[in-house]
């Protein structure tokens, strides 16, 4: 077999169904071979489009998403897509084609040095040098991108290798020396663990995106009901509990709900699994959970104990050790005053917008968007405002159901996202909330869309500015607008010209029906809701104070 | 505070690249650095110091290696007793009327005299930090012209 066949074997073997990506010269070879498979490809305007639609993918399905793109500028084209899937732990595998191997080093025509270029932004990569080495390192990339803290991993595939004949042999198993993370947590952690939490007074779990990845939603649940206490989550961990539940916070951090922020600041125990304590959830760190003893819960060592103090850290994957402390806590801690306190916080400081005037609300939107699809659609968002209210206005009950650019905070992730989701969910309603902002940075995708049927729905909150970032103008650089005014294109006529269908919504009236019926299209859709201009997302915690220190916005 | 960290890791090519970026992504500096292949010719040793502020830098650096695929242990030889050694070469002046004081001073380390020249010579030093510290400061009255360090390397 040749190596592009070899490459094309693998994949199949891997269980890839779907391919994203974009032909060019150093790829020819596996796209001739490409040509005969039965593995869907999806061709893709831009390569960023092909990295962020493997990752849309990847976290609705929870299966290594994949994407292709030829040497040189294809491959650089990746790169924003990839460091966007590594700072969010997915698995995504990167297929570069690269210059021939005797080329390598001579800037020859198309050249980049991608195994270089990504090092810092993949978990692991790989060039390609010997075909014979070819079919163990696909199976390593898989192995290495959907095992412990998943991850990216990008191979460099020069095109004489692609070309080369050797016998194919499929490693059976794999197995990396240096490479054995930790599942389980150790006893004595767990044991002191659980004694922590049957003493404590004001538990509370603080959870991520590692209870998505791990599948520990159940089990979460369940502890969380059994030691009755409260949960609350990053932007990553969104979905991962039901946001229904009456133990739930919601978010923390920066736009999180005030009640979340002002149960973390009185808690006496966090519970923090899956989530790594950015400065966008801690505020001002010496003041985050002044009072708590903090037990740390991550698969990634290297996350513990790297931004706060951490009491009692327990190495390993959630679910099992969820799962340890659900067996080991034996004396239920006490919390019924404590619940009551946290419902005082949930009456007093309640996630509020005002809806006065005759303008559109981005608030209300997202609102009757959850009810119209009974919060079981899949979100995607771009970033900004626009994400900030799709993370405050929806309901989430289910894991992989709310799909966004977290540490990356990509601008234009949330359209090819939402392709890469609906492909992988073709069952549900996909919608991408955008910004009339982002929205223009990955927009040539709506051709993709209509070529291949995938009927997503973009909701584009057009308020004519790059919204967060005005927000922080008007709120921090005395309303001096520099540059943040953005104009945009004839949505409906844009959407129109790509075969898709437009829909533009002035009036608050309209909003509903807009929604239903773009819902019920068999096509992709642009929903342009021009809104409140200059609304602000609030509560916010400024930059640098304390997360109880929150901007509310309302008289 | 420096510490001097040894790391095993695969003998592939870009690993030194991979060690190497992690330090300079987050700011570590390396005070010096020595890779070589072991008996083992898939594996290679290196021997790292770096200068860390506090232990959590270092718990950071230790855990960011060990994160590497390539990296198969970590071990910081400033917890445990350790042999530790660097080798030099240095190059000073070598005046007729100082020679028989500099052949004296080279005596009393483990040092020789590799290569004489009219008016400079070649030293070749090794052993540890203080030594090496003490040799130079002897040496500095004859005049260093060059000094050539392999950086330290290390083994429990």
């Amino acid at each position: 077999m040749t190596g592009a066949q070899i490459l094309l074997e693998c994949l199949k073997r891997e269980g890839v169904q779907v391919i994203f990506g974009y032909p060019g010269g150093q790829v020819l070879p596996l796209f001739d071979k490409l040509y005969d498979s039965e593995i869907k490809f999806i061709l893709v305007r831009h390569e960023q489009g092909s990295a962020h639609a493997a990752d849309g993918y990847a976290r609705a399905t929870g299966k290594a998403g994949v994407c292709i793109a030829t040497s040189g500028p294809g491959a650089t084209n990746l790169v924003t897509g990839i460091a966007n899937a590594y700072m969010d732990s997915i698995p995504m595998i990167a297929i570069t084609g690269q210059v021939k191997s005797h080329l390598i080093g001579n800037d020859a025509f198309q050249e980049a040095d991608v195994t270089g270029i990504t090092r810092p932004i993949t978990k692991h990569n790989y060039l390609v040098k010997d075909v014979k080495d070819l079919a163990r390192i696909v199976r390593e990339a898989f192995f290495i991108a959907t095992t412990g803290r998943p991850g990216p991993v990008v191979i460099d595939i020069p095109s004489d290798i692609q070309m080369q004949d050797t016998e194919f042999i499929w490693p059976e198993t794999v197995s990396i020396r240096s490479y054995q993370p930790t599942y389980f947590g150790h006893p004595g952690q767990v044991k002191k663990a659980a004694k922590l939490i049957s003493n404590a007074k004001k538990p509370l779990l603080y959870i991520g995106g590692g209870i998505i990845s791990s599948g520990a939603s159940l089990v979460l649940r369940e502890l969380a009901e059994k030691i009755n206490t409260p949960v609350t989550w990053t932007m990553m961990g969104i979905g991962a509990f039901p946001a229904t539940h009456k133990l739930s916070l919601g978010m923390l951090g920066m736009h999180g709900t005030a009640y979340a922020n002002h149960a973390v600041t009185a808690s006496d125990l966090i519970i923090a699994a899956g989530a790594r304590f950015d400065d966008r959830v801690t505020g001002r760190i010496d003041a985050f959970a002044p009072k708590a003893k903090i037990i740390h819960i991550d698969i990634d060592p290297s996350s513990i104990s790297k931004n706060v103090r951490v009491d009692i850290p327990i190495v390993g994957d959630a679910k099992n050790i969820l799962g340890e402390l659900l067996e080991q806590v034996k004396t239920i801690p006490d919390t019924l005053e404590w619940l009551k306190t946290i419902e005082g916080f949930k009456k007093k400081f309640p996630l509020k917008y005002s809806k006065e005037g005759s303008k559109i609300k981005p608030q209300y939107v997202i609102e009757q968007l959850d009810e119209a699809t009974k919060g079981d659609a899949v979100i995607t968002t771009e970033v900004g405002q626009n994400q900030m209210w799709a993370t405050q206005w929806y309901k989430y009950n289910h894991p992989r159901t709310f799909i966004s650019s977290g540490g990356l905070g990509t601008m234009g992730f949330g359209f090819p996202a939402a392709m890469g989701a609906k492909l992988g969910c073709p069952d549900k309603q996909v919608i991408d909330i955008a910004g009339d902002g982002s929205i223009q940075m990955n927009i040539q995708e709506l051709a993709t869309c209509v070529c291949n049927k995938i009927n997503v729905k973009v909701f584009i909150l057009n308020n004519g500015y790059l919204g967060m970032v005005r927000q922080w103008q008007e709120l921090f650089y005395k309303r001096r607008y520099a540059h943040t005014c953005i104009s945009g294109p004839d949505f409906v006529k844009l959407a129109e010209s790509f075969g898709a269908v437009g829909i533009r919504v002035t009036k608050k009236e309209d909003v509903r029906p807009a929604i239903e019926k773009a819902l019920s299209i068999e096509n992709t859709v642009f929903v342009d809701f021009h809104i409140e201009p200059e609304e602000n997302v609030f509560p916010m915690v400024p930059a640098g104070e304390a997360i109880n220190q929150m901007i509310e916005g309302l008289a | 505070m420096k510490h001097t960290i040894s790391v095993l890791v695969e003998n592939k090519f870009g690993v030194l690249a991979r060690v190497a970026g992690l330090f300079s992504a987050r700011g570590y500096n390396i005070a010096s650095l020595a890779v070589s292949e072991t008996l083992d010719p898939s594996v290679s040793y290196m021997t790292i110091v770096v200068d860390a502020k506090d232990e959590k830098i270092l718990e950071q650096i230790e855990k960011q290696l060990n994160k590497l695929i390539d990296v198969i242990t970590v071990t910081d030889f400033t917890k445990k007793e350790h042999v530790e050694r660097e080798l030099i070469l240095v190059k000073v002046g070598y005046p007729a009327k100082d020679k028989a004081k500099l052949e004296a001073l080279v005596k009393n380390y483990v040092a020789k005299i590799c290569q004489r020249k009219d008016d400079t010579v070649i030293i070749e030093a090794v052993g540890e930090q203080e030594q090496i510290k003490q040799l130079l400061e002897g040496l500095s009255k004859f005049g260093v012209k060059e000094l050539i360090r392999t950086g330290k390397i290390a083994m429990a």
